[in-house]
């Protein structure tokens, strides 16, 4: 059955006050819509569970990206083009703007937003890895006030989130301090464009005298959303890159992990491919540490 | 439902103004109709195709205010106020648009379906990048499939029309993607 345009209401109140206060007044009436390429497509297959929609499209506070000295602050509706042409994402945060030109297409890219990419919280999403390596924050409003969180916390299970039913998603938050860690992301899907991951595996690390001093993984579609892999960081964290420790990360990735089949791929394949991402990035760094 | 009938069924929408290949036009439909089915139903402008309706295929692809987009997704009311671009308005002045010249001359068109899409994508790489490489061609184009050509002559046409007479081949695709950085 083909959406019928009838059925759903849309407004755009153009201001993001005006939004905040139609949320606050109707909590968990409203569905918010952004550049709508997860949403719209729900829509066209007759599937969207939304009756009520506002428009987030337009609003300038959402759409802004602001450097500080400490940050950049990307607008929770900035789209994936606006990062891949940000220069100082490019320059420090390359990870994101890698993972920006991987989501669909350009015709995707210049509607997909940052924050419905994280809202829609689907386990496979492009974003996430490069976010969590990042310690990225994420800034909530309402008319209530704002709220703080590292991004880490934000997923609390398979499309769920922390957002309350009266409150947005507002800006991104990303420190200013990885622009000298060893950056690296690998997805593996089964095309360059339109493809969505079967694994994807994030990290940036501190390297000193031979041992990591600093190491986050981040990895999508290896759990119900994306998260960190904490115990293989602690296999690594203080560890020199021995054999030894590459084989105890390889182990406690694949004790931590809970990748399932569907129809992209299957639980055993993202298994073996994680510890081979996991493998070939700790096999560069042990390079890099040698000749450093 | 004749043309008078839809247009006293939708008289009570309130009206939604925007600029289609140069011209002001203004609707009164649902809020949330794709502007794919304002183009197509209401505004007559066929050339825009529908393929997956999902946003795959591109082949809805049009212009909006200088960025290419799947019309399909985009629900009506966030086009207000836009400058839309579709296929019809490509060509000037009565006479074809390079694209649609090379692409005539290099086979780059078969069954016809995707091939606004096709011209479309490529209008907006040829606007941000008049001299792409073969790579930034594949990339332009990703969005958008074809099920006749097999690609090559599309992107041979789109190089055609950027000037690049030495076109070659482009490369195989990766399955996967890699980055490091220091």
């Amino acid at each position: 059955m083909r959406g019928n345009a009838e059925m759903h209401e849309l407004v755009a109140p153009g201001s993001l006050g005006a939004v905040l206060d139609l949320l606050a007044a109707e909590p968990g009436e409203w569905t918010p819509i952004a550049g709508g390429t997860e949403l719209m497509v729900a829509f066209s297959a007759g599937r969207l569970n939304a009756s009520k929609l506002v428009s987030l499209w337009g609003i300038p506070d959402l759409r802004t990206i602001e450097v500080t000295p400490q940050s950049v602050v990307i607008g929770a509706a900035a789209t994936f083009l606006d990062l891949r042409k940000h220069a100082v994402i490019n320059a420090e945060l390359p990870l994101l703007a890698k993972a920006a030109s991987w989501i669909g297409s350009i015709a995707n890219q210049s509607r997909a937003t940052l924050g419905g990419n994280l809202v829609n919280g689907s386990p496979a999403a492009d974003s996430s890895p490069a976010l969590l390596v990042y310690d990225a924050e994420i800034e909530t409003i309402s008319v209530r006030g704002r709220r703080k969180l590292p991004y880490s916390e934000f997923h609390t299970g398979y499309k769920r989130n922390v957002l309350a039913r009266d409150e947005l998603l507002y800006a991104i938050h990303l420190p200013r301090r990885f622009a000298h860690h060893r950056q690296h992301l690998r997805k593996v899907g089964t095309r360059r464009a339109m493809a969505i991951a079967k694994v994807a595996l994030g990290a940036t690390a501190l390297l000193e005298k031979g041992g990591l001093r600093e190491i986050r993984l981040g990895a999508a579609s290896l759990a119900p959303y994306p998260a960190r892999l904490r115990q293989t960081e602690a296999a690594l964290l203080g560890q020199a890159l021995t054999r030894e420790t590459v084989l105890a990360a390889r182990r406690a990735l694949l004790a931590e992990v809970q990748p399932i089949d569907d129809i992209r791929s299957t639980a055993e394949y993202r298994r073996r491919v994680a510890v081979n991402l996991l493998e070939e990035f700790l096999l560069e760094l042990r390079r890099e540490g040698l000749r450093s | 439902m004749n043309a008078n009938a839809k247009a006293r069924k939708d008289a009570h929408w309130p009206a939604i103004r925007f600029t289609v290949n140069g011209e002001s036009r203004s609707v009164r439909v649902p809020p949330m109709k794709r502007l794919l089915d304002v183009l197509r139903e209401d505004l007559h402008l066929t050339g825009t195709k529908e393929g997956c309706g999902e946003g795959e295929c591109g082949s809805c692809s049009v212009r909006l205010n200088g960025e290419l987009v799947n019309s399909c997704l985009v629900p009506v009311l966030q086009a207000e106020g836009a400058e839309i671009q579709t296929v019809e308005g490509l060509a000037l002045d009565g006479g074809l648009h390079p694209l649609q010249e090379a692409f005539l001359h290099h086979g780059g068109a078969q069954c016809g379906i995707c091939t606004p899409g096709m011209l479309m994508a490529a209008a907006q790489l040829l606007a941000e990048s008049p001299h792409p490489s073969d790579a930034e061609i594949r990339e332009g184009l990703a969005g958008n499939l074809c099920r006749c050509t097999g690609f090559m002559r599309i992107f041979e046409s789109v190089s055609a029309a950027a000037g690049a007479a030495d076109a070659e081949p482009a490369r195989e695709s990766e399955l996967e993607q890699t980055h490091h950085a220091r």
